[in-house]
């Protein structure tokens, strides 16, 4: 291998792109060639540097809000743009209170609010000594220990073959109210999956929220309110979503 | 209003599906967008167009990663934006309104300092992408930020993937010389 392959292959060594035979050619290329070692150092360096600052842009509420109410079956939300354009022209605002659209709208604060409340405790979870309380990879351990301690029964389960380590439960609280949070890893990532009682609210499909830069993935199950909160990717949180509801369902 | 509910049967879950799969990739087709765009009402309408084409061709949409498809669609999402306005010059209007836009949360055990610090690096670096040459930049920004795999780029871009490989380390060339460049223009200041 020379130098001009070496300069382009290092980069997918480090990007973990290569077969273990091509590996090994570039590592034994980069251990003969002090200019190639090098740029190899440099630029995994740089990836570094990269991937610790914060370059993604996330997507203004406003336009999410846009792209959703222009899907069909999205009327809930065109009629919740209505309401502001009432609001703005300071008119059949009563008249839409009266309607009930304007719950709607109250409501859907009200899941901001909570979606602001459960990042925070995500956050604070983070950041003291206290993301656990029962500390057990074991579900049949954790799962009992919720026992007389939140009004729910919060389902645990065990997601280590699919590639999130559960790491234990804590009772934190969201909007006053005391919930069980069940703490999983992927990676270096931690995921918070908050569980409360839904309080009758109808079953929800998922959706994803981002916050902060943190992302959201909530929905309903058996009567419950979920809310997965990582730093992981969308789809990666999307996909353990969706692992912990084939296991639920098992 | 009424009419919602039977629409939602009448399609046999697609568009539920459809959220579901698409909408998580959501800040991901933002993110591209911006960088290639660098005009926020151009992204905005990107995406959204994105979307909306995405959704009237899920029918063709095969399994297999929602990702690269999506993303392939906003790519040429915008550079249809791009051809209809005339704003081809990838890579100007490159001062970024992004500091105001930062989140003010910094992460624990930070001095305001270190925050300010590293958002100004956060500020320099995305700078520094949007004014790359188109070609590099979306393999950097698929790469380093979208997170694809180089399969994946290649589906997005439409290209081989050695044309992937020599795009990015020439790309992460013309980065790093920049980065460098422009920390030495801060430690002179």
């Amino acid at each position: 291998m020379n130098c001009d392959e070496a300069s382009i292959l290092l980069h997918a060594l480090i990007d973990g792109e290569l077969d273990a035979g091509h590996s090994r050619e570039v590592e034994a290329h980069i251990a003969g060639c002090a200019n190639c070692a090098t740029q190899f150092q440099e630029f995994q360096a740089f990836r570094n540097t990269m991937s610790s600052s914060d370059l993604r842009h996330p997507t203004p509420p406003n336009l999410r809000a846009r792209i959703e109410g222009k899907l069909p079956g999205s009327d809930v939300t065109v009629s919740r743009r209505s309401v502001f354009k009432g609001f703005v022209l300071g008119a059949t605002v009563s008249a839409l209170a009266a309607s009930g659209v304007l719950v709607v709208v109250l409501r859907g604060d009200n899941e901001r609010r909570v979606l602001g409340e459960v990042v925070s405790a995500h956050l604070r979870s983070l950041q003291g000594q206290h993301l656990t309380d029962v500390l057990s990879t074991d579900q049949h351990t954790v799962k009992p220990w919720f026992n007389g301690r939140v009004d729910v029964a919060p389902p645990v389960v065990d997601l280590t073959a699919q590639g999130f380590t559960l790491l234990g439960g804590r009772l934190d609280y969201i909007d006053a109210n005391p919930v069980a949070v069940i703490v999983y890893r992927r990676r270096a990532h931690i995921i918070n999956l908050f569980c409360a009682s839904s309080l009758g609210a109808t079953e929800r499909s998922a959706t994803m929220e981002s916050l902060q830069g943190f992302n959201v993935r909530r929905w309903t199950e058996n009567g419950l309110n979920l809310w997965a909160v990582s730093d992981v990717g969308a789809d990666e949180l999307a996909e353990f979503g969706s692992k912990f509801e084939a296991m639920l369902r098992q | 209003m009424m009419a919602g509910g039977v629409r939602e049967a009448s399609d046999g879950g697609k568009t539920a599906r459809f959220k579901a799969l698409a909408l998580p990739y959501l800040d991901d087709a933002y993110t591209l967008a911006r960088y290639l765009l660098r005009n926020t009402s151009d992204a905005d309408d990107a995406v959204q167009e994105c979307y909306l084409r995405a959704f009237r061709h899920f029918d063709s949409f095969r399994g297999g990663p929602m990702k690269p498809w999506l993303l392939a669609i906003l790519r040429n999402a915008c550079h249809a934006t791009h051809a209809g306005t005339a704003r081809l010059v990838y890579g100007a209007d490159a001062a970024s309104d992004d500091h105001q836009r930062a989140p003010m949360w910094s992460e624990d055990g930070s001095t305001p300092e270190q925050a300010m610090m590293r958002r100004a690096d956060t500020d320099t670096m995305r700078r520094l992408i949007g004014e790359l040459p188109a070609e590099f930049k979306e393999v950097i920004v698929l790469r380093e930020i979208n997170d694809l795999s180089y399969r994946d780029i290649a589906t997005v871009i439409e290209a081989p993937i050695g044309t992937v490989m020599s795009r990015l380390a020439r790309g992460r060339k013309l980065l790093r010389d920049a980065w460098i460049a422009a920390e030495g223009e801060g430690a002179t200041r």
